[in-house]
C-alpha cells in the first residue's frame, strides 16, 4: 500500500486520491485564441523529475498540491492549494461583452 | 539422441546462425535517422528499405533491441475498434501481420485465436453491438454473441449468475491474434539490416540539431550524426525527446503493468478482454497465462510493478475462471505507456521539418506495429501525410478535431 499524506486527512491509502496532473498557471481564455487554449487544455510539460501536481481525496473531494518525483515515484510534500494560491483571479470582467452576459 | 544433437552443435559444417550483424562503425551522416529501436522504428527501416529502395538509415536505440514496449505488450492483434479511422488503421496491420511470416521469412507465431470483449451490462451490451455494427459495416469480422455461444466457444469461463459481476455477453472477434512479440521486432531488424540499415543499441540520444526550423542531426553519446530526415518513435520517452525539438505533446507517461502465470495445460483458445473488470488474458503456446488490466492511477517515467495492481487483477481473474485460485504467477513486469486523451496514436508531422513522430501509442501500440511502420515509411520517403494515418496528425488537439476512441484496451471509457 502506497500511502499519499492529506493535508486534510492525514495518511491515507493512494487508492482513495484521484490524480489531477501538474499544477500549471492557466492564462485569461479571452486573451487568447483558439488554437491556444487547445494548447493549453491538451498539451503537457510530462516532465521527468519533481512536479507539483494536483490530488483530489476522494471521499472528502479535497483538492490539494503535492510535489512528487515522476522518475522514482517519491512524494516530497503535501500541502493545501491556499498556499501556492494566494489570491483570486476574476477572469469574467474581461470577457467580451459580444459574448453574451454569462 | 542428446550426443546426436551435440554432435550436431558442435560441428563445423553447421554454423551457429546470427540474426543481425554485428554493430556498426557510427557514421557521420545518414539519409535517415530514427530514434527508438523498438517494433515501430525498425519497422519503419524495414519498409523504407524494401518498398521504397532507402538503405542509408540509423536506427538510434538506448537500451537493447526492442526492450522497451515491444518486450513488455501482451501481444494482442486485433481491429474491432469504435471508430472508423481506428476500424480501418488497425484492420490494414491485422492483414499485415496475417502475412508478415512470409515476408520476413521468419516465424512470429502469428496465432489466430478469436477475441471475446465480456459485456456486462446493459449498457456494455449496447456498445458492443455499436461496435459490431461498425466493425461489420467496414468489413471486419465482428459480431455480438450471447451467453450460449460464449459457452460453447470457451467452456471455462464461469457464466454463473452469482459472479460479482455476471457475463451477459461478447463482442466476438474470430480473427483476433497473438504473436511472439519479440520476434515480430527481430524480423523486421533482421530484414532491415539485410538491406543495409544501421542499427545502433546502447546509444542514446542527447540533442537534436535544428537550424532554421529543420532537422539537421542527432546528437548521441557516441558523436553526432548528420542527417537529412529524422523520425521518432521512442514510446515512453516521447516528450523527453519532443522537448530536445522544441515543441509539446497531449501526451501524459504512465506504466501499464502485466504478468504471466506458471506454464498450465491449454485450456484457453480465445483471447478474453473485460472492459469492465479492467483484465484480458490469453494463453501463450508455451502454456503460461498472459494476464493485464488497467495503466496505473498516475503517471510515472518507472518500470515499477506494483502490489495493488496485482490484488485488484487477481480478484477479477479469477471471476472470470475460479480454478485458478491456487495458480502462481512467475513473471511481472511495466511497460511506460505514452497516453493521449483521445486514446488514439498520434503520427506525423512536427512543427520542425523533416522530423516525424509517431507516438502516443499507450496500451495499442504493439497490434499496429506492422501498418504504422508501413505507412510512416511511406511518410518519411515522400514527405507527405498517407491518407490513413491523416487523422492522427498532431495538430488535431488544437484545432478540436481528436478521434476518440473508446474501443482502446485497458483503459476506462
Amino acid at each position: 500500500m502506497k500511502i499519499l499524506n492529506c493535508p486534510l486527512n492525514g495518511p491515507r491509502n493512494i487508492s482513495e486520491f484521484v490524480w489531477g496532473g501538474e499544477v500549471r498557471d492557466m492564462p485569461d481564455p479571452a486573451d487568447l485564441s483558439d488554437r491556444d487554449w487547445g494548447a493549453w487544455v491538451f498539451l503537457e510539460n510530462n516532465s521527468a523529475g519533481i512536479i507539483r501536481e494536483w490530488w483530489c481525496h476522494v471521499p472528502t473531494s479535497f483538492w490539494f498540491i503535492a510535489e512528487r518525483n515522476t522518475v522514482t515515484d517519491e512524494i516530497i510534500k503535501t500541502y493545501p492549494a491556499g498556499e501556492a494560491f494566494k489570491s483570486r483571479r476574476d477572469f469574467a470582467a474581461k470577457a467580451k461583452p459580444s459574448e453574451g452576459t454569462r | 539422441m542428446p550426443l546426436g544433437l551435440l554432435k550436431y552443435g558442435l560441428r563445423r559444417k553447421y554454423p551457429a546462425q546470427h540474426h543481425f550483424p554485428r554493430p556498426q562503425e557510427l557514421k557521420k551522416t545518414y539519409d535517415v535517422v530514427i530514434i527508438g529501436g523498438g517494433g515501430h522504428g525498425l519497422a519503419t527501416a524495414f519498409y523504407l528499405a524494401r518498398d521504397w529502395g532507402i538503405t542509408d538509415i540509423a536506427i538510434i536505440e538506448k537500451g537493447y533491441l526492442a526492450g522497451g514496449n515491444t518486450a513488455r505488450n501482451t501481444a494482442i492483434i486485433r481491429s474491432n475498434y469504435l471508430t472508423p479511422e481506428g476500424v480501418a488503421f488497425y484492420d490494414e496491420s491485422v492483414r499485415l501481420y496475417q502475412d508478415l511470416s512470409n515476408d520476413f521469412d521468419y516465424n512470429i507465431m502469428y496465432s489466430e485465436r478469436g477475441h471475446f470483449t465480456l459485456a456486462h451490462t446493459d449498457a456494455a451490451m449496447r456498445t458492443s453491438r455499436w461496435r459490431a455494427e461498425v466493425n461489420k459495416h467496414l468489413g471486419v469480422n465482428s459480431e455480438l454473441i450471447y451467453r450460449e455461444d460464449i459457452a460453447r466457444l470457451c467452456p471455462s469461463m464461469n457464466l454463473s449468475e452469482d459472479a460479482r459481476y455476471p457475463i451477459l455477453g461478447a463482442l466476438y472477434h474470430p480473427p483476433g491474434s497473438i504473436a511472439r512479440h519479440d520476434a515480430v521486432a527481430w524480423g523486421y531488424a533482421r530484414g532491415a539490416a539485410m538491406r543495409g540499415v544501421h542499427i545502433h543499441t546502447q546509444t542514446e540520444v542527447t540533442g537534436l540539431l535544428i537550424e532554421n526550423g529543420a532537422i539537421k542531426g542527432v546528437q548521441t553519446n557516441r558523436g553526432t550524426i548528420h542527417c537529412n530526415r529524422a523520425m521518432q518513435a521512442v514510446a515512453g520517452s516521447t516528450s523527453l525527446i519532443a522537448k530536445m525539438a522544441g515543441f509539446k505533446l497531449p501526451i501524459r507517461t504512465i506504466p501499464l503493468q502485466a504478468c504471466v502465470s506458471v506454464p498450465l495445460k491449454p485450456f484457453l483458445d480465445q483471447i478474453v478482454v473485460s472492459g469492465s473488470l479492467h483484465v484480458y488474458i490469453s494463453q501463450s503456446a508455451r502454456g503460461e497465462l498472459v494476464m493485464g488490466g488497467s495503466t496505473d492511477p498516475y503517471g510515472v517515467y518507472s518500470t515499477r510493478s506494483t502490489l495493488d495492481f496485482k490484488e485488484g487483477l487477481m480478484g477479477h481473474m479469477l471471476e472470470l475462471f475460479p480454478f485458478l485460485d491456487n495458480v502462481t504467477l512467475l513473471r511481472q513486469w511495466a511497460g511506460m505507456a505514452d497516453m493521449t486523451p483521445d486514446f488514439s496514436p498520434i503520427m506525423g508531422l512536427t512543427p520542425v521539418q523533416n522530423y516525424y513522430i509517431d507516438s502516443g501509442w499507450g496500451t495499442w501500440g504493439f497490434k499496429a506495429t506492422p501498418v504504422c511502420g508501413k505507412r510512416m515509411a511511406e511518410m518519411v520517403a515522400t514527405g507527405k501525410v498517407p491518407q490513413l494515418i491523416a487523422p492522427f496528425r498532431l495538430d488535431r488537439f488544437v484545432d478540436f478535431d481528436q478521434v476518440g476512441e473508446k474501443g482502446a484496451a485497458s483503459v476506462g471509457h
